[in-house]
């Protein structure tokens, strides 16, 4: 039981009358890095959400470090990092500010905090603008301060939402042997979602495809490749969850709905 | 003093999971400040509103009132517009939630190994510091225009009633906001709610002589205690005791605490 940190058995997530999540099963081991992969609007973000306490599953249930991510969440908040997919900094704070803001509500010790905010500052090339306002910012710069305050303090696990979304591939290599070198020295878990299939075939122990609200493969990258007998995981990625463009794939009075949707946001 | 009181014991009940509770309402009550000390038109806009009531109805019905032998408007203005000036600020810094939904930043605290309790507390302690300070900058802006506190000793008692009631706001505010999804209801709430309070609080006229109907609605508005208190530490009369106004208003800002938390705990991105 101990060798599994995050546990997910059929869980659902419905807004209305529409399944974002629809009774998906998954398990993450100890120490492993686990790509959850899947087409836009696929319930990936939806899922990381339930886990991480945002979001109340429908039904079903998660458990992550051993306590439930619905009836423990202070306990559950205690073992995870989290990059979220969507904008999350402080506009009116300088990036500075916001690294602190992170490592004193995270009670990183202040000696240990000065010098995690300069090394994240460092990897992500950002310490001569650390004083700016991050409003002023440019979108991958604001990305990038988002990594480095989600690896300010380590967890046991790290919840990475796209994480390299809008970055250039030095910054994403940067990053990506800086995270499996916390992998590798802190057994540290890693949980995320990409749309990098190249990322994945580098880094994953395990991958996860999701689509349409249901989990339709479980396995190790090289496994799926080979069960599906093609070259790359692009391959079989594109071949489990076929070629068409979500958008175009639903009909117009769906389309109608997720316009609605979109507006009620 | 109930409020102060209750705050220290509630930072030696923290003291047991060590002062990293006291850090994290520490850096979020500072968030509040530094936001607020960087938005110069945000202060100095929240001035015109104030100064606006001071003119209007301080030189247009102050004549009127003295001749009806009720003594000095400007005397009795002076705490109601200062009020005004904190539930406003107060409000606004409550439905700051909104904006950190909207902006994104809501998440970032809500995911931190920190309970929501205490993020509220922080942001709501925070907010009310903020509507103490704005309220400060009225009661100098009062003084500019002629007003006069009878006794400035007097002074602690005000900044306490002046504290009640932008905590009480600014908890009101971040209870609703819990609530809600974006700011279009936010008027609503101002027009149908705030300002009704505001207008039946004695704020800008005295209880004194109302009808029947309208005295109790008036008692029964958290807020005519709070100006009541003011009123009393500022001009020296009161229509309740000073004890009174006191208790009242800190029974209600201890209960809107409690629901402010609770809808705050049980909000979902
Ligand atoms: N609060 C909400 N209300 C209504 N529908 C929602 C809400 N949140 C998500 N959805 C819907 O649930 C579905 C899954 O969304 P989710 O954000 O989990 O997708 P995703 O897999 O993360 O996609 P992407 O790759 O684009 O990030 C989408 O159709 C989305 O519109
Ligand atoms: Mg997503």
């Amino acid at each position: 039981m101990n060798d599994l940190i995050i546990i997910a058995e059929n869980l659902t997530k419905t807004f209305g009358d529409f399944t974002a999540v629809n009774n998906i099963s998954f398990a993450v081991k100890t120490g492993e890095i686990f790509a959850f992969l899947g087409p836009n609007g696929a319930g990936k973000t939806t899922t990381i959400k339930m886990l991480t306490t945002l979001l109340s599953p429908t039904s079903g249930f998660v458990e992550v470090d051993g306590h439930s991510s619905v009836k423990q969440q202070d306990e559950v908040r205690h073992s995870f990092g989290i990059v979220f997919q969507d904008p999350s900094l402080d506009d009116e704070l300088t990036a500075f500010e916001n690294m602190e803001f992170h490592g004193v509500l995270y009670s990183v010790p202040k000696d240990l905090r000065q010098k995690r905010i300069k090394e994240m500052f460092d990897l992500v090339d950002l310490w001569d603008r650390r004083d700016e306002l991050v409003k002023n910012y440019s979108g991958g710069m604001k990305r990038r301060l988002e990594i480095a305050r989600g690896l300010l303090h380590h967890p046991k696990i790290l919840f990475l939402d796209e994480p390299t979304l809008g970055l250039d591939p030095q910054t994403r290599n940067h990053i990506w042997s800086y995270l499996k070198e916390l992998n590798k020295n802190e057994k540290l878990t890693i949980f995320f979602t990409t749309h990098y299939m190249g990322e994945v075939e580098k880094t994953a122990n395990t991958v996860a495809i999701i689509d349409q609200g249901k989990i339709i493969v479980a396995a190790s990258p090289e496994k799926i490749i080979a069960d599906n007998g093609v070259a790359t995981l692009e391959e079989a990625f594109l071949k489990l969850t076929g070629n068409v463009i979500r958008d175009e794939s639903v009909s117009g009075v769906d389309r109608l709905r997720s316009h609605r949707k979109m507006w009620r946001r | 003093m109930s409020l102060l009181v209750a705050l220290t014991a509630y930072a030696a009940i923290a003291k047991c999971g060590g002062a990293k509770y006291m850090n994290a309402i520490y850096i979020l009550w500072l968030r509040q400040l530094k936001r607020y000390s960087r938005s110069r038109a945000r202060i100095i806009g929240s001035l015109g509103q104030p100064l606006l009531f001071f003119i209007a109805f301080g030189f247009g019905f102050g004549p009127i009132y003295s001749k009806a032998g009720a003594g000095n408007y400007l005397e009795f203005l002076g705490p109601g517009v200062i009020t005004m000036a904190i539930v406003f600020t107060a409000m606004f810094a409550g439905i700051e939630v909104i904006w950190d939904r909207q902006f994104g930043f809501l998440k970032e605290t809500l995911v931190a190994p920190v309970s929501r309790f205490n993020i509220m507390l922080g942001r709501t302690i925070g907010g009310a510091t903020v509507a103490v300070i704005q309220g400060g900058v009225v009661f100098v802006l009062a003084l500019i225009i002629g007003f006069r506190p009878t006794n400035l000793a007097y002074l602690p008692f005000a900044f306490i009633f002046m504290f009640l009631i932008a905590t009480f706001y600014t908890a009101f505010g971040t209870a609703i906001a819990s609530r809600l999804q974006d700011m279009q209801a936010f008027p609503l709430i101002m027009n149908f709610l705030v300002m009704p309070m505001v207008f039946l609080s004695s704020a800008l006229f005295p209880l004194a002589g109302l009808p029947k109907a309208i005295e109790i609605i008036s008692r029964a508005n958290p807020l005519t205690y709070g100006v009541d208190g003011l009123r009393w530490a500022l001009d020296g009369q009161s229509f309740f005791s000073p004890l009174i106004d006191f208790s009242v208003l800190s029974v209600f800002t201890l209960i809107v605490l409690a629901i402010g938390s609770y809808l705050f705990s049980k909000i979902e991105i």
